[in-house]
């Protein structure tokens, strides 16, 4: 769907992306990554023609990107604001003609939309005696209402209740079963977790992970075990650092350090009952601050 | 174009709908005759209410008689100057004027003392009638009999004529041309104020609430820009037509209840020029009107839109640029610098070279410099422009604007998605020479 290939960009004074590849495969929730600063925006910026890159290429279905790809992209920036004085309407027409829409097209679609979300009966009020969710609702309507093919979400979760919020959410999914391609730039790793389908991060300028959520998980895999034993046969090694709980449980975790799993717990038998025995897996959270820490100090 | 055309439909519905537009342009022409008739209502009742005031005259040469008017009135009852100033100190006196012995081919060392400043039209009053009596005084000299001066002396007034290209006389009357020339002039300048910072604004809202980075990603800066710029001029227009409309009915019906009050003659001069040229001791209204009559207003109408478009385009690109640099409003203050100066230049320059006079060098320039010219041209083209001179002025006027908008282009596309910098000229400048 989305193919980048060594874009750069630099300001005056940093560099904003350096050499970044990303391909963005149809139809799948692409989370974008990074700490504050790292280049997302300006990633975006780019795939939205805001701003020009100074090298590489952005291709959208095969081809080089292109005035016309406006109407394929839908973008919900992070700092985000609708004009107060005019009625959800007038505002929402705005909009979707601006993507190209015809008169009669954009007002169907609105309907539709006002429906959907249930603020029809709101449409002739302005945006500033709408309340906050009321005027998000508004403002993901016009990101969505042109029926893009891309989909560009700029930390579409903050400012919602979490009822507003799981509507949202459910709004999204629905338009990736229709086969939208999404691409998230959040710092909620929980809904990273959830929505995403791949992820990649960006940080200082350069992309430092790529890949699905999966992958990069076992990339990530620290080759740790936890344990729980009980009934002990024997004392454990006082470097194990072993927690005790009150059901009796000898809680403790233990690196591979080349043995096999098998192996380990074949080890870890003698020891006393083995309740539990489960890989350590990372969050999407541990591996983002792990790699924010790690790549801080090069 | 046709995002274009959406932004501009949006800018002009946006401010044409407000309740604040349509009071304004239905007040502002019944506000500014009342101002008027109010200052003129003033002055007249200060006048009535005027107590009349008394001057002492001492005149040593005896040759001197002031004659009385409506506000002042000059009494000899003593001979010595100090005491005089004294009755002037005491307030039994307005002023005290002093004429020494002197030299009647040579008149020196009048003297008027008050304790107040006294005022322009007194001064130019006493040194007006002075200045007769001395000439009559040394016509009498040289043999000329009062009598005979008085059947000599008589009231002249000159009624300018200008030919145009066929033969066809227009009668002019330079206070009319004055008055018309100052009203376009300022009515441009505010114009100009108004609707640019207009522009600012709206930009500043853009940015500020951030509707901005949506716009953006749907059509170009530079598209957003002048779709901004067009939609608010294009309410500016809408508001002057709508004046130009209410002004003339009400004219016309001002003229219309005038002459039918005036007496035949009259009207009847109004109705056939040829015949009031005959009679050149028509009454002064008649005239004015005439003259009203003879001024091609289509001609002024046209130029002043002409100028009011090209003005506001120049400045509208600036106004909008520094909107973009800015945060807040109140960020906006030092960038404003440049944008008034040059319109306050024009401002003076109508009064001071342009109205005074319409066709010396200086006036030239400042109709011709693209920053200065929209005001200055409004002055001197009542007084009748050649054509050369208004085709390059308009013409300099067009890439004026052209070369604004591209500037100011620039600065805008990078401008609205700068956030919480202060920019400096040296960072704008920046902008401007960065190809992104």
């Amino acid at each position: 769907m989305l193919k980048i290939t060594r874009l750069n960009k630099a300001y005056s004074n940093h560099r904003a992306l350096t050499d970044v590849d990303l391909v963005v495969p149809q139809g799948m929730i692409f989370g974008l990554l990074g700490p504050n600063g790292a280049g997302k925006t300006t990633l975006i910026r780019i795939i939205n023609q805001i701003i020009e890159q100074d090298s590489g290429t952005v291709e959208i279905d095969g081809k080089s990107l292109s005035p016309d790809d406006i109407r394929k992209i839908g973008y919900l920036p992070e700092e985000r604001g609708l004009y107060k004085k005019m009625t959800v309407w007038d505002q929402l027409i705005y909009f979707s003609r601006l993507k190209g829409l015809d008169q009669s097209e954009a007002k169907g679609k609105v309907k539709i939309w006002l429906e959907k979300l249930e603020i029809g009966g709101w449409k002739e009020k302005k945006i500033e005696d709408l309340s906050k969710g009321m005027a998000q609702k508004v403002q993901f309507i016009s990101t969505v209402i042109h029926e893009p093919k891309l989909l560009i979400l700029d930390e579409p979760f903050s400012g919602f209740d979490p009822v507003n919020a799981e509507i949202i959410k459910n709004e999204i999914l629905e338009l990736k079963a229709k086969g939208t391609t999404v691409i998230l730039s959040t710092h909620r790793m929980e809904s990273v977790e959830l929505l995403c389908d791949h992820v990649a991060m960006i940080h200082k300028s350069r992309k430092i992970l790529d890949g699905t959520i999966r992958e990069v998980k076992n990339s990530f895999r620290p080759q740790e075990f936890s344990i729980s034993l009980i009934n002990l046969l024997q004392d454990l090694p006082q470097d194990w650092k072993v927690r005790h709980d009150e059901d009796r449980a000898f809680n403790f975790s233990l690196p591979l350090n080349g043995r096999s799993p098998n192996q380990l717990l074949k080890e870890l038998m003698e020891y006393g009952e083995v309740m539990e025995f489960k890989e350590k897996v990372p969050s999407m959270e541990e591996i983002f601050i792990h790699q924010v820490k790690a790549t801080q100090y090069e | 174009m046709n995002k274009i055309f959406l932004v501009i439909q949006r800018e002009y519905l946006a401010r044409v709908k407000k309740k604040s537009f349509l009071i304004a342009t239905l007040l502002t022409p019944l506000i500014f005759p009342a101002i008027m008739g109010i200052f003129v209502w003033i002055a007249v009742s200060e006048r009535e209410n005027q107590s009349l005031r008394i001057i002492e005259v001492i005149d040593e040469t005896g040759l001197f008689f002031m004659e009385s008017s409506e506000q002042y009135a000059f009494t000899s009852s003593i001979n010595d100057p100090e005491e005089a100033k004294k009755m002037v100190q005491e307030g039994e006196r307005y002023g005290f004027l002093y004429i020494p012995k002197m030299e009647i081919s040579n008149p020196k060392g009048i003297q008027f003392f008050g304790i107040e400043n006294p005022s322009m039209s007194l001064m130019s009053y006493l040194e007006s009638a002075l200045k007769r009596k001395i000439e009559d005084q040394r016509l009498y000299d040289k043999g000329i009999d009062p009598t005979v001066l008085k059947e000599i002396r008589t009231q002249v007034s000159i009624q300018s004529v200008t030919l145009g290209e066929s033969g066809e006389e227009k009668i002019n009357d330079a206070t009319v041309n004055y008055a018309i020339g100052f009203l376009a002039g300022i009515l441009i300048y505010i114009f100009i104020f108004v609707y640019g910072n207009q522009i600012m604004q709206g930009v500043i809202e853009e940015k500020s609430s951030r509707i901005v980075e949506i716009l953006v990603s749907s059509l170009k800066p530079f598209q957003l820009m002048l779709g901004k710029i067009v939609g608010i001029g294009a309410v500016g227009l809408t508001q002057f037509l709508i004046w130009v409309v209410l002004i003339g009915t009400l004219t016309t019906l001002v003229t219309g209840v005038l002459g039918m009050q005036m007496p035949q003659q009259q009207a009847m001069e109004l109705a056939n020029p040829e015949m009031a040229q005959a009679t050149p001791d028509s009454s002064e209204l008649a005239d004015i009107l005439m003259v009203i009559q003879g001024i091609d207003f289509v001609a002024i109408v046209v130029n002043f839109i002409i100028y009011f478009l090209g003005g506001y385009l120049l400045y509208g690109a600036l106004f909008a640029a520094v909107g973009s640099a800015v945060d807040a409003p109140s960020d906006a203050q030092q960038f404003m610098f440049p944008i008034t100066i040059p319109l306050i230049v024009a401002y003076m320059g109508l009064f001071v070279f342009v109205l005074q006079e319409p066709n010396s060098t200086t006036s030239f320039w400042l109709s011709m410099v693209p920053l200065t010219s929209p005001i200055a041209m409004m002055g001197r083209i009542s007084y009748g422009v050649p054509f050369w001179e208004l085709a390059l002025s308009i013409g300099l006027l067009v890439l004026g604007f052209l070369f604004t908008t591209w500037l100011a282009g620039k600065i805008y596309r990078i401008g609205i998605l700068m956030h919480g910098t202060k920019p400096t000229y040296k960072i704008l400048w920046k902008w401007i020479r960065s190809s992104q």
